[in-house]
């Protein structure tokens, strides 16, 4: 015993103080890209055609990205011969729709707004969610698990992971939904009673990721059930993903977290 | 008569003719007397082309060996009823290829797909097939009940189904049915590399990207014929054994949540994000995502950057020991780990077992030691291993690798810290055409095997991933049988096996 209580003595408190303040980002975290569109060469289509999964269109005022397919990999920066997309350490990425994911240098990216009515009463201050992966590879999962450590403690919120549909709220998904997760993921959402909310977690929950192509998936959570907030990344950060919650929730009032 | 059959060592090419294509007799005898001198089945798998490939490895001698057949119809005499490692290895050559390995026991499927090349379903089941639709083996009796479990769980993992057959709350059988997560990864691979191949050798198990990406990495290094500076090896040692330890560190701490020894559990949970951080300190990314490319590094590990690694490693290491020790003290905890999960090491050998698992079990399995490669041939890391096979067995296995993989962060950070960054690596010359490559790493839970052959272009014409989770989910079965359905997930974190790793 006394052996536990020096341990816990030595480990002290280690509960991160967000959202009260940012905990520290990596040098190299690779959070929302930043375009710079005046940088681009005439006619230089580099970047989208180094972008594995085509997250990269040319319009109007230059490249576009789709963080939904985006794998914030360095696959485009290490190809623009000037620097004309670069990582910031923006985390906040989610959005209420799958068009807000789309990135351009013009447009101010529009963040998740929160529940209102009825919904932001019901689940404002006490959200359950169901987790389902759907042919993830375990990233996202781990991510998402790492929510529920004492260093985020995502109780605190009033956010919980359970274990039955029944006892949910809402439906957290991440993988690009395998032929073989469709019924299951489709039985989940039946049980949970309604209203209902649904979480895509990650590039292969919003748009198949590096699977898109293949036959055996889906192509993600919206193939099959209608989809509230889109969080991406590959995985998304464990801040990434709690400031979308958050978000949705209305706690994250426009000063929070704007550190 | 002796057959010689070419030696291969990890990471090496070999031209493809050069590989020993034998009559289907002599390739199963072949098989069956070097696993009865000590080899293990590293991998058996099929082409499109009615072509059986094996690969031996033998551990003590640091070889591998690779054999073919070609067999005239799609049937052949099973090797799994001599040869119980052959037992899942079959069943995916016939869900793959629709050839038959007659007299197998246990012919079911593994991921519920049609055969890849259009060939008669071994099943006929006439359309798409039903994941976990398949002949359950079944204990019959009046006090006989069965559970069935998944494929979605309760908790924040992947899904799989579980069928245990149990007498009151004792468990006779457990089978394990999984191809929930299968979304196609080796049929993705074919006529690559393409632009997204890395990605998903890095995501065919996501909490061991390095450990697959470095197998994919060096295969193309060794299909291209091309050495890697040891620099970079250091850099790339430094990724897995970091990826080993934040994982071996969730893993004792979820073990003890598991036997309701909250300290621990906590601490741990933290301590692995600060493990996990230090990758990103390396890549950006927890998950080691994007650290490694074919021919070199994506991002180094400057002298600079190694050396502020240092402190925060001695920091985590500090708190690690501190947290994990006390498992090593508490009754109520031992009593726990001591009493559940036994696997039997000659069990163990026969069916395959790898990785940490194995190691369990008293056999001197890793491929670190075995088939060195990367730093670990200059730089040997001593095998950790444990006797009784049970969970405690499995926990103090990850301890001493922790300890282990602690020490040579440590040195290797402090070397790297010394060391001029490499300027960035030129593209890999072209892959020899119709050659075969094997690559082999130690991932944190065990031997992570990628092997290739490639076309006349030097296009892979065949491309095949056996994450450790594929041997082992079998022992996890084994684990359960006497015990009861509640040490259930206390086993099942024991092995802490992949599911879309199993299921690519």
């Amino acid at each position: 015993m006394i052996h536990i209580l020096l341990s816990r003595w030595r480990q002290g408190y280690r509960t991160l103080p967000y959202p009260k303040e940012l905990p520290a980002l990596p040098e190299r975290f690779r959070g929302r890209p930043l375009i710079h569109p005046e940088r681009c060469p005439d006619g230089c289509r580099a970047c989208a055609e180094a972008c594995p999964t085509e997250a990269i269109a040319f319009g109007a005022t230059g490249p576009r990205i789709d963080l939904g397919r985006c794998l914030f990999c360095p696959d485009c920066t290490e190809a623009c011969p000037e620097g004309a997309i670069e990582y910031t350490q923006e985390h906040r990425l989610a959005t209420r729709t799958r068009e807000d994911l789309s990135l351009g240098p013009a447009v101010e990216y529009r963040l998740a707004a929160a529940l209102d009515g009825e919904l932001k009463r019901l689940f404002g201050r006490s959200l359950k969610l169901r987790v389902v992966s759907a042919g993830g590879c375990n990233g996202c999962e781990v991510d998402v698990n790492v929510l529920g450590t004492l260093a985020w403690d995502l109780g605190r919120f009033g956010i919980q992971f359970v274990a039955s549909p029944r006892h949910a709220d809402g439906l957290l998904l991440c993988g690009p939904v395998t032929q073989n997760m469709e019924l299951a993921v489709r039985k989940t959402y039946d049980a949970i009673p309604g209203p209902k909310l649904v979480i895509a977690v990650g590039a292969c929950a919003i748009a198949g990721g590096p699977y898109y192509r293949q036959e055996e998936q889906l192509g993600g959570a919206a193939s099959v059930v209608p989809v509230d907030l889109f969080i991406p990344g590959c995985p998304p950060h464990p801040l990434t993903i709690l400031d979308g919650l958050l978000r949705l929730l209305g706690r994250l009032e426009p000063r929070a977290g704007t550190a | 008569m002796t057959l010689v059959l070419p030696i291969l060592r990890n990471g090496q090419r070999l031209p493809l003719r050069e590989v020993p294509e034998l009559p289907i007799r002599e390739f199963r005898e072949a098989i069956l007397q070097r696993i009865h001198e000590g080899d293990r089945l590293a991998c058996l798998c099929a082409d499109f082309d009615l072509h059986l490939h094996a690969v031996l490895a033998d551990d003590a001698g640091q070889a591998l060996r690779a054999l073919r057949t070609k067999l005239d119809a799609p049937r052949y005499p099973a090797l799994t009823p001599d040869c119980p490692q052959a037992h899942l290895f079959e069943r995916e050559i016939a869900e793959q290829t629709g050839i038959v390995p007659e007299g197998h026991p246990w012919l079911k499927p593994v991921r519920f797909h049609l055969p890849w090349t259009g060939a008669p379903d071994p099943w006929q089941r006439g359309g798409a097939p039903v994941p976990g639709a398949m002949d359950f083996y079944r204990v019959e009796g009046e006090e006989v009940h069965e559970v069935a479990v998944g494929p979605v769980h309760a908790g924040v993992i992947e899904p799989g189904h579980f069928r245990f057959q149990c007498h009151g709350e004792r468990v006779f059988h457990l089978e394990i049915a999984l191809g929930y997560q299968h979304r196609g990864l080796e049929k993705a691979l074919l006529g690559g590399p393409h632009p997204l191949s890395l990605k998903q050798a890095e995501t065919a198990c996501g909490d061991s990207s390095i450990a697959h990406a470095w197998a994919y990495c060096r295969l193309l290094e060794g299909l291209a014929g091309v050495e890697i500076t040891p620099r970079v090896d250091l850099v790339r040692g430094v990724a897995l054994e970091l990826e080993r330890v934040a994982n071996h560190v969730g893993d004792l701490g979820a073990l003890s949540g598991d036997v309701g020894f909250l300290p621990t559990a906590s601490f741990c949970g933290r301590i692995r994000g600060d493990w996990l951080n230090l990758s990103a300190e390396g890549c950006g990314s927890r998950l080691g995502r994007d650290w490694l490319r074919p021919g070199g590094l994506r991002q180094d590990l400057e002298p600079a950057r190694a050396a502020a690694m240092r402190p925060r490693l001695d920091r985590a290491w500090m708190d690690t020991k501190d947290a994990v020790e006390l498992l090593w003290g508490a009754a109520s905890v031992m009593i726990r780990f001591e009493a559940a999960g036994r696997v039997d090491p000659d069990q163990a050998r026969e069916i395959g077992l790898v990785g940490v698992a194995a190691r369990a079990c008293g056999l001197s399995r890793d491929v670190r030691q075995d088939h060195p490669f990367g730093p670990y041939g200059t730089r040997p890391v001593p095998v950790a291993q444990a006797e009784s096979g049970n969970v405690h067995s499995r926990a103090w296995v990850r301890w001493l690798e922790l300890g282990e993989s602690a020490g040579f962060l440590s040195a290797a950070l402090a070397s790297l810290a010394e060391s001029e960054a490499d300027p960035r690596p030129r593209p890999l010359p072209p892959r020899a055409p119709e050659h075969l490559c094997i690559s082999l790493t130690e991932g944190w839970r065990g031997e992570v095997l990628h092997l290739a052959w490639t076309d006349a272009q030097g296009r892979f014409a065949r491309y095949k991933i056996v994450d450790p989770s594929f041997h082992n989910w079998f022992g996890l079965a084994l684990a359960l049988r006497g015990e009861q359905v509640s040490d259930f997930p206390l086993c099942n974190k024991s092995f802490n096996l992949s599911y879309c790793g199993h299921d690519l």
